[in-house]
């Protein structure tokens, strides 16, 4: 294992952490204001300073964690499972339903995703559910061609077709050797897809249609902060550091693991 | 004095020689050949006297002299120069040695306009003359072609046009032939031997003996990195001293009588191939050759019908006939060859027979119930009668699976991957240690995967077992084994094959009939050594003429 997948590693395992047990890292309150100390630099009292109210941001990241990742985690299993019924329905059916399924994700396509995704909260309002409905549904197109060129290639493969030669029926032939073929490359775009839609969902709370100030969500923390980025840059850097830090390490670690597949 | 003479010549990667001591003089005009099997060494040899071993190699030699110049002392520009003008290389896989998106004229021209000074007109008029000259029907609408409108023939005289534009004084050619069919094989060697004629140097390295015996006037038999032994062609080939030598002539299946053993008694293929792991191999191969250890037909209680009846069968893709109302009948215990050449059909015709296909017309039975007219679900019944092995064992097995899951999966009929002692037994059958068993088929040899596919297709103990090419794409010494192998399973479970295959020494070695194919229809058939000895068709008798055997291995085989 490399350095840097150790270092990815540690990083998840410490988000992971302040997902599950935010008390343990900051046992203060996130949303607890104290206007005195308002806008204070980064210190041994506030490793990350204060914001506006005096809450401290290192406690609002880290309570903000779950918040982020759930979204993330949330919006990528959304994209994934539509993309798995598309993408089998192209795979398996019959021709005309392969044409119908890819020409309607090729006019999902044709809309740059986070316009999709913008689209969807124009009809259906901001909120933390429907950005991440929103997120999945615009990463989903994406998933879906993947999973299905990956179905077709599995299916038309000489060891599928050795199957047939042994006389394996055809729920046999797709439970036995083309989903666990096909869940092999799934497993690498999930964990390659959460840093984005962790990003995504940030960039929707940041323009304010996620997660609503003042929720200890990253996005919406880099919303608050965008006033004062001038004087305060704490108040942005560390939640922008945070999605950074998450983003990075799972797509790292979705790279390893897809080196790791194709070695094997 | 030697046109090209090196002596104690060694090669190493890092710590590993995969080269030492070789030593040889080629005279101009003279034709030696090399040959050996997969990591023999042969290619880095020819690589290493051109320069060409790599960053990572270390050359050394005592001797590496062309012409009188000491090769290792030649400055990179000096060895460019003799590399273009002076002798010329033709790469294995030549087949991809042409640019994609250059027409062949650009190719050729480049030697022409590197190393000599001329007009573009004269380049022009060049190529066209050197396409003429290695047989390119056409050249002037050939130059302009790109390589993918080329076929495997012409693409490999277009390069070897391209190795000789300036008349090197030697060629060195690495596999120039194979991977193409034997009429297209005898050509380009013809050509080679014109160009010997004319007084250009050879040095033919090949894994086929049959190619190095008509080309070559000395031959020397590399293995794991040494020559094993070398002489005169007629010599080494006639009256082989070293026993790697006589075991890789044993090997050779053309003008073998059906059932004679390949190899000596129990192969020991799992744990030491004999081609690369360089173990000196002791075992007396006469004993071997001569005595065919069963007779050549066994007898097997008959069942009444033919495993698998074929009647008119066609088969159109687009505008061309893959199959054109091709018949036979396979009797149990027997081996029906089909032989031709690529895009002669034979594939589509094991496709037909294994049901991955239908026909446009015409039907196969198999085991006297209908197969064809029958739909997936009835044939399912049926499947584990008839089994398969193909030319790429590998592609045939889930990825994610080991040996042994592979094994217990066809054992099973699918309904578990666990049954280990019969997984073990059966490993053991196909003469594969039960260590295999929890090992992934990538990281197995070509002949241990051809063996795993074997134990998989014997497990749910069929009747027939329809054989595309399976032994085509390993080295000599393992397709033995493996031929070897079928022949015991056909003995011992009176099995029926339907053995498809290009190679005609196999097919005569393997098949009591023959089919032979030419554009999807079947052009001649019979018992196999009545068509061989007396083909009566044209094709037939141009398709076997072609095939290069081991001109002086009859005679002597006959004498000892």
């Amino acid at each position: 294992m490399r350095a840097r997948e150790v270092v990815a590693l540690v990083v998840i395992a410490f988000l992971a952490l302040a997902a599950l047990a935010p008390s343990v890292l900051a046992p203060g309150d996130p949303l607890a204001i104290a206007p005195l100390d308002a806008f204070q630099p980064p210190s041994f009292r506030h490793f990350f300073g204060t914001d506006e109210s005096g809450r401290d941001i290192y406690t609002r990241v880290i309570h903000g964690t779950g918040a982020s990742l759930l979204i993330g985690i949330a919006a990528t299993a959304i994209g994934l499972g539509l993309a798995i019924v598309f993408g089998l329905l192209a795979g398996f059916g019959p021709r005309w339903l392969d044409f119908g399924t890819t020409r309607f994700l090729e006019v999902l396509f044709a809309f740059p995703g986070l316009l999709f995704a913008l689209l969807f909260i124009v009809v259906y309002g901001p909120g933390v559910v429907t950005s991440t409905i929103a997120v999945g549904l615009s990463t989903a197109p994406g998933y879906a061609r993947i999973i299905r060129s990956r179905v077709i290639q599995v299916r038309t493969s000489p060891y599928l077709e050795a199957a047939v030669v042994l006389g394996r029926g055809r729920t046999t032939r797709i439970v036995r050797h083309v989903l666990p073929n096909v869940a092999g490359s799934l497993f690498v775009l999930a964990t390659l897809g959460i840093g984005q839609s962790i990003v995504w969902a940030s960039s929707l709370s940041y323009l304010g249609l996620g997660a609503v100030p003042p929720a200890a969500e990253w996005g919406a923390m880099l919303s608050a902060g965008r006033t004062y980025i001038a004087s305060f840059w704490w108040m942005t850097f560390f939640p922008g550091l945070f999605i950074v830090l998450s983003a990075a390490a799972t797509t790292l670690l979705g790279r390893a693991v897809q080196q790791r597949g194709r070695e094997s | 004095m030697s046109l090209l003479s090196v002596s104690d010549l060694s090669v190493r990667f890092g710590a590993r020689t995969v080269v030492s001591g070789v030593s040889f003089d080629v005279e101009p005009g003279e034709c030696i050949g090399i040959v050996g099997e997969s990591g023999s060494g042969k290619s880095v040899t020819a690589r290493a006297l051109l320069g060409l071993a790599g960053r990572r190699a270390s050359v050394s030699a005592s001797t590496l002299r062309f012409d009188g110049t000491e090769i290792q002392d030649a400055t990179p520009r000096q060895l460019r120069s003799l590399r273009g003008r002076e002798i010329g290389y033709v790469s294995q896989g030549a087949l991809v040695a042409l640019d994609p998106l250059r027409p062949v004229r650009r190719e050729i021209s480049d030697s022409l306009r590197l190393h000599t000074s001329s007009t573009p007109a004269q380049r022009r008029a060049r190529v066209l003359e050197l396409l003429a000259e290695v047989g390119v029907p056409d050249p002037a609408l050939r130059a302009g072609q790109r390589p993918d409108e080329l076929s495997g023939g012409l693409r490999q005289r277009a390069v070897i046009a391209s190795a000789i534009a300036l008349r090197p004084r030697l060629l060195i050619a690495d596999e120039p032939t194979t991977a193409l069919d034997s009429t297209v094989q005898a050509g380009i060697l013809d050509l080679l031997d014109r160009l010997r004629g004319e007084g250009t140097a050879l040095v033919l390295i090949s894994h086929d003996l049959a190619v190095v015996s008509r080309l070559a006037s000395r031959v020397l038999v590399m293995n794991a990195g040494q020559i094993v032994e070398s002489g005169p062609t007629a010599r080494v080939l006639g009256e082989p001293q070293h026993p790697y030598t006589r075991r890789l002539i044993a090997a050779v299946p053309t003008d073998r009588p059906r059932g004679t053993r390949l190899t000596p008694a129990a192969p020991p293929e799992n744990s030491a191939p004999f081609g690369n792991s360089g173990t000196p191999v002791a075992d007396d191969p006469e004993t071997a050759v001569s005595t065919p250890d069963a007779t050549a037909t066994p007898e097997f209680p008959k069942s009444p019908a033919p495993v698998v009846t074929a009647s008119h069968l066609s088969r159109r893709f687009g505008g061309t006939l893959a199959v054109d109302d091709v018949s036979f009948v396979l009797e149990p215990g027997r081996t029906l060859g089909v032989v031709g050449e690529s895009g002669s059909g034979k594939t589509t015709v094991a496709r037909l027979v294994l049901a991955l296909d239908r026909p446009d017309t015409g039907d196969v039975r198999v085991l006297g119930e209908p197969w064809t007219t029958a739909t997936e679900r009835e044939r399912r019944a049926l499947r584990p009668r008839i089994g398969a092995i193909y030319q790429d064992a590998l592609s045939s097995f889930d990825p994610r699976m080991t040996v042994g899951r592979i094994v217990a999966d066809a054992l099973t009929h699918g309904r578990s991957t666990r049954a280990d002692a019969e997984v073990l037994a059966l490993l053991q059958r196909v003469g594969l240690d039960a260590s295999v068993a929890t090992r992934r088929p990538q990281h197995l040899s070509g002949g241990q995967q051809q063996r795993v596919a074997i134990a998989r297709a014997i497990a749910a103990k069929p009747d027939v077992i329809v054989c595309d090419e399976p032994v085509s794409s390993l080295d000599v010494s393992v397709q033995a084994q493996v031929l070897d192998l079928l022949d015991e399973l056909q003995r011992d479970l009176g099995l029926s094959y339907l053995f498809i295959t290009h190679d005609l020494g196999v097919v005569r070695h393997v098949s009591d009939d023959v089919l032979v194919m030419q554009r999807g229809r079947i052009v001649e058939s019979g018992p196999t050594e009545a068509v061989f000895a007396n083909p009566r068709e044209q094709y037939t008798r141009a398709l076997f003429a072609s095939a290069p055997r081991i001109a002086v291995w009859r005679g002597s085989s006959e004498r000892s």
